[in-house]
């Protein structure tokens, strides 16, 4: 392993690197006027690097010549599989940024370059097998993220949630280090590799209060309960192109990383965190479908439904199988398309003036005034549902199927039974948009960009999207075999 | 025809006409609706001609290996295809009777009336499990939207109601579904039909399934969703929801519960009787107090459904032969008589029974036909009901003789409230102005109760030619579950044939 076989790993985040700083020196000369030309050259090189790390996960890398830095990140399919999800919800939310941001003459030149350095430190995370790796990545993440969601600075409600986000983050950050100090001491290394090998001696009190620790930070990371308190906060406070990247690509590299944490460096002591992930998914699943019920605010709705649907992913780790590995990359691929659906309908939803339209209650009727948007809103509600045909049911589909062959039944039909309950508050967001009065007050024009994100995620979740399972499947079993053969 | 890929193609007929009908105006997404559904029935007219009967038991087969954990099977044998049929045919009824009542988006509202179409004949035609269980959960939707947007005052609370009890039976299903593809290894139905799963685990896997099919079906005690459905439904989605989408759940045991779990159903059999007893007397009773004629008929739809589920678990040709005539005479008989309440609905605009009385003056037309479909509600020989009915209960009555006992009052007691139903509506003093003052049937109403009259006639007169097609596929299903039917209380024998000589004696002897 010699330095430029590590360079030549690390090129995506080179790349983006590069290109953030680029970036970030044309904002500081530029100024807000180069805003948009800085958000092209973001999408641009969220493209490159999406095009740097496709080649590993088509073709299926894994094993020791992906790692680099001796032992402390690794270039493999999976992380491939998660980067792109990852490149792709930060250029969603770059493409959308602009429409939001002009109507209140938000629109800065750092909006790009934060997004980009996000997108660098979920990159880290999902590829990190060290400790020091992933915290690194998470707090690059963390940091611009807190940012991003104060940016709109004049907004109390903005302010308010970086703040509430900062905070708590901060918190959960310390639990995770906490949790990463215990591990460290006692299995004497940081690196993911050193700490399975001592774990598969045995596990000590110590140790095990170590594996705690650091999955109560993760979990407030990928936002399951009972570490959930701040999302509904957060999303319904942040900008909502912020909101849109909170719940895509934040959620997705997350993940990528906890199951990594959980099956790379904790992998030979599954039954100690199995219980934990079990009762995190059911709460998940129960609490986001009973917190959504009482929601008249579309944003915070989706909040919850988030952590709803991060309970069902967790399903798959539960199992702590390749099969429910792959079922989650699936599902995360899924939940990305139907975010980015669900969100740019939020954005298209503006009154006469252009403000936005967030209030459940004013989007009354909407299929009667704007029927096409009425049936994309629909469409992504019944999908976040997971009723079949839409594509959203193949996510959970997987992940109870993975359940079941795993052996784990009762936690199968427990999650599915809970489902219904998750339909009660995704049927009532179509009954106000089909059933009621009109309120006639979704009025604004849309931006053609929120329209072609629209379109691009309604065909992924229309039943068309079943044609995707043959390729996608693929890719994820793919991804989920690099991540096993660490072991 | 074989090979032509005619299944595929009546599931792509109606759901083109849908996403036409989204961007259509009123007119003529009512043409496109209308031409699309005879287009269907016209298809299911060549399926039925071609259809081999006496031939291979799965017929029109398709195969495409397009999604990874399924596949796209469709298949059809005669018990699928006679509900086929009976959906086709009762589509363009339905679009017939929306045709002016429904004023208000009427172009959402016959996509998703075509949607609808196209999930039901999925359903019946789908021989993977989970394209199956697509189908079948999928109809969902544009059921909730057609209760939701066109419904009645109470349609909120329906559609809901609807929805989430229907769901929560079917997640379980998919449950036991994943569970069968994991032990057997296909989502092949016809292989699956034919597999052996451990009669332990069959009882859990029988429950699954029970959940989604009884809450379906419906069975009593989880009927309640029925009543407030089809309340609040209008006409056509009454007649949908009683006509097809019901026998769905009789189709689901048939198809899966039966043959895959024959010692569970064996061993559940006592507990389908049970309720099914509860359901005729308690529901009959129920309808006999009703003065709303939607619920009266929701109510009867239910003990309606009861005698299916004891056809079914009879384990006897003559009682799964009986349940499937009775689910296709009930969906022409219950869809027509929904049909009846539309046609003077329309007219006067409410649902109470008192505000009707003496339609038989102004009305005689529609009199007769109300009368036809409510003497085949009540099974009277000549008529579809006779036959299914018949057959059911002597099936049922060689398993279990108090089951026919007390389900056969289910038909005095049918007698009564349709009778009383009758009485109150079209006979009597014309109490009311406004309703003596309504004109009789126009020519739309004529094309739609006349095809519905001859064809529970013709089931009624012949029955045969329902039967013959799937004569072999009852064998076969009777063949499968002969290892566990349980012993029957009444132990029926054939009387010994007297010897000739003595019976020319004991004639001397009279002389």
């Amino acid at each position: 392993m010699d330095w430029s076989q590590s360079l030549r790993l690390i090129a995506p985040e080179e790349t983006l690197s590069i290109a953030s700083l680029v970036l970030l020196l044309m904002a500081a000369w530029g100024g807000d006027k180069a805003a948009k030309l800085i958000s092209v050259l973001a999408v641009a090189a969220l493209v490159a690097a999406g095009i740097l790390v496709a080649p590993a996960l088509c073709g299926g890398a894994m094993g020791a010549e992906t790692s680099a830095f001796f032992g402390q990140y690794r270039a493999d399919a999976f992380a491939s599989y998660a980067k792109i999800l990852i490149y792709i919800s930060a250029a969603v939310s770059l493409v959308v940024a602009p429409a939001y941001f002009d109507r209140f003459k938000a629109m800065r030149a750092e909006y790009p370059v934060l997004v980009l350095l996000a997108a660098i430190g979920m990159g880290m995370m999902v590829s990190a097998t060290d400790l020091l790796t992933l915290y690194i990545g998470l707090e690059m993440n963390s940091l611009a993220a807190y940012v991003l969601a104060a940016f709109l600075r004049t907004d109390g409600r903005s302010a308010e949630a970086g703040l509430k986000y900062f905070v708590l983050g901060a918190l959960a950050s310390g639990i995770l280090l906490f949790g990463m100090s215990l591990t460290y001491g006692f299995a004497g290394t940081t690196s993911f590799a050193g700490i399975s090998a001592s774990m598969a001696q045995g596990l000590s009190n110590g140790a095990l209060f170590g594996i705690v620790f650091v999955f109560a930070g993760l979990a407030f990371k990928i936002s399951a309960v009972p570490f959930h308190m701040w999302t509904p906060d957060v999303y319904e406070g942040a900008p909502t192109p912020v909101t849109t990247l909170f719940a895509t690509a934040p959620k997705v590299a997350a993940m990528a990383l906890t199951m990594r944490v959980a099956i790379e460096a904790f992998g030979d002591q599954a039954a100690a965190w199995q219980q934990i992930v079990v009762f995190a998914a059911l709460a998940s699943i129960v609490v986001g479908a009973l917190g959504a019920i009482g929601q008249t605010n579309i944003k915070r709705l989706m909040a919850y439904s988030s952590i709803n649907n991060v309970g069902f992913m967790l399903v798959g780790l539960a199992v702590a199988t390749p099969q429910g590995v792959s079922a989650m990359l699936f599902y995360l691929a899924i939940y990305v398309a139907m975010s980015a659906g669900g969100f740019a309908v939020i954005l298209m939803m503006k009154d006469a003036d252009g403000n936005p339209v967030e209030e459940l209650s004013k989007m009354a009727g909407l299929s009667r005034t704007r029927p096409g948007l009425a049936l994309a809103l629909a469409m992504v509600m019944f999908s976040l549902a997971g009723i079949p045909p839409m594509f959203g049911f193949w996510g959970k589909f997987l992940v109870f199927k993975a359940a079941v062959d795993g052996g784990m039944i009762a936690l199968a039909a427990i999650g599915f039974a809970a489902s219904v309950i998750g339909a009660f508050y995704y049927l009532k967001v179509v009954k106000v948009v089909y059933f009621d009065e009109p309120a006639d007050v979704v009025k604004g024009e849309s931006d053609v960009w929120h329209k072609l994100i629209l379109v691009g995620s309604c065909v992924v979740i229309s039943p068309l999207g079943f044609l995707l399972t043959k390729w996608l499947g693929h890719l994820t079993e793919t991804a989920a075999a690099a991540l096993y053969s660490g072991l | 025809m074989s090979g032509f890929p005619i299944l595929s193609l009546m599931l792509l007929v109606p759901l083109a006409a849908a996403l036409a009908c989204l961007y259509l105006d009123a007119k003529s997404a009512r043409t496109v609706a209308l031409l699309a559904t005879l287009a269907n029935l016209a298809l299911g007219v060549v399926l039925w001609l071609n259809f081999d009967v006496g031939g291979a038991q799965w017929q029109f087969q398709e195969r495409h290996e397009l999604f990874s954990g399924f596949s796209y099977a469709l298949g059809i044998d005669g018990i699928a295809l006679l509900l086929i049929e009976l959906s086709v045919f009762l589509m363009p009824i339905c679009i017939g009777a929306s045709w002016n009542s429904i004023e208000k988006r009427v172009g959402e509202y016959m996509a998703a009336f075509l949607l609808v179409e196209t999930l039901m004949i999925g359903v019946f035609a789908a021989q993977d499990l989970f394209l199956f269980y697509m189908f079948f959960e999928a109809g969902l939707i544009p059921m909730y939207l057609i209760i939701g947007i066109w419904g009645g005052a109470d349609r909120i609370y329906a559609s809901y109601k609807f929805f989430l009890y229907t769901l929560l039976g079917s997640v379980l299903m998919l449950v036991a579904m994943l569970w069968m593809v994991h032990t057997a290894g296909t989502t092949f139905i016809p292989t699956l039909m034919t597999y052996d799963f451990d009669p332990q685990v069959q009882t859990w896997l029988w429950l699954a399934f029970f959940a989604s099919f009884a809450v379906k079906m419906p069975m009593w005690p989880v009927h309640t969703w029925l009543p407030a459905a089809h309340v609040q439904a209008p006409t056509a989605g009454s007649v949908i929801l009683a006509g097809v989408l019901l026998k769905m759940g009789g189709y689901g045991f048939i198809r899966f519960s039966l043959p895959m779990f024959p010692e569970a159903s064996a061993y559940f059999a006592p507990l389908v009787w049970g309720l099914s007893m509860a359901a005729v007397v308690i529901t009959s009773l129920i309808a006999l107090v009703q003065d709303d004629m939607k619920k009266l008929i929701a109510y009867s739809s239910v003990a309606h459904m009861a005698v299916v589920t004891i056809g079914l678990f009879a384990f006897n040709p003559q009682g799964l032969e009986g349940s499937m005539l009775v689910m296709l005479s009930h969906g022409l008989v219950s869809g027509a008589l929904f049909l009846c309440v539309g046609i003077i609905y329309d007219r006067l605009h409410t649902r109470e029974i008192s505000r009707y009385g003496g339609l038989a003056i102004n009305m005689p037309r529609y009199a007769l036909f109300f009368l036809l479909f409510t003497m085949a509600s009540i099974g009277l020989p000549g008529t579809s009901g006779f036959v299914g009915e018949f057959l059911s209960l002597g099936g049922i009555y060689q398993a279990s003789s108090w089951t026919a006992l007390i389900c056969t009052t289910g038909i005095i007691l049918g007698a009564a409230y349709m009778l009383y139903l009758y009485r109150r509506v079209v006979f009597g003093d014309q109490k009311n102005a406004d309703a003596a003052a309504m004109a009789d049937l126009d020519l739309r109403e004529y094309l739609m109760v006349i095809p519905l009259g001859l064809a529970v006639l013709w089931m009624g007169v012949y029955p045969e030619s329902f039967i013959a097609p799937m004569r072999a596929d009852i064998a076969a299903l009777d063949a499968r579950l002969a290892r566990a039917e349980p012993e029957g209380d009444a132990k029926l024998a054939m009387g010994k044939e007297k010897p000739a000589h003595e019976e020319a004696t004991a004639h001397e002897g009279a002389h």
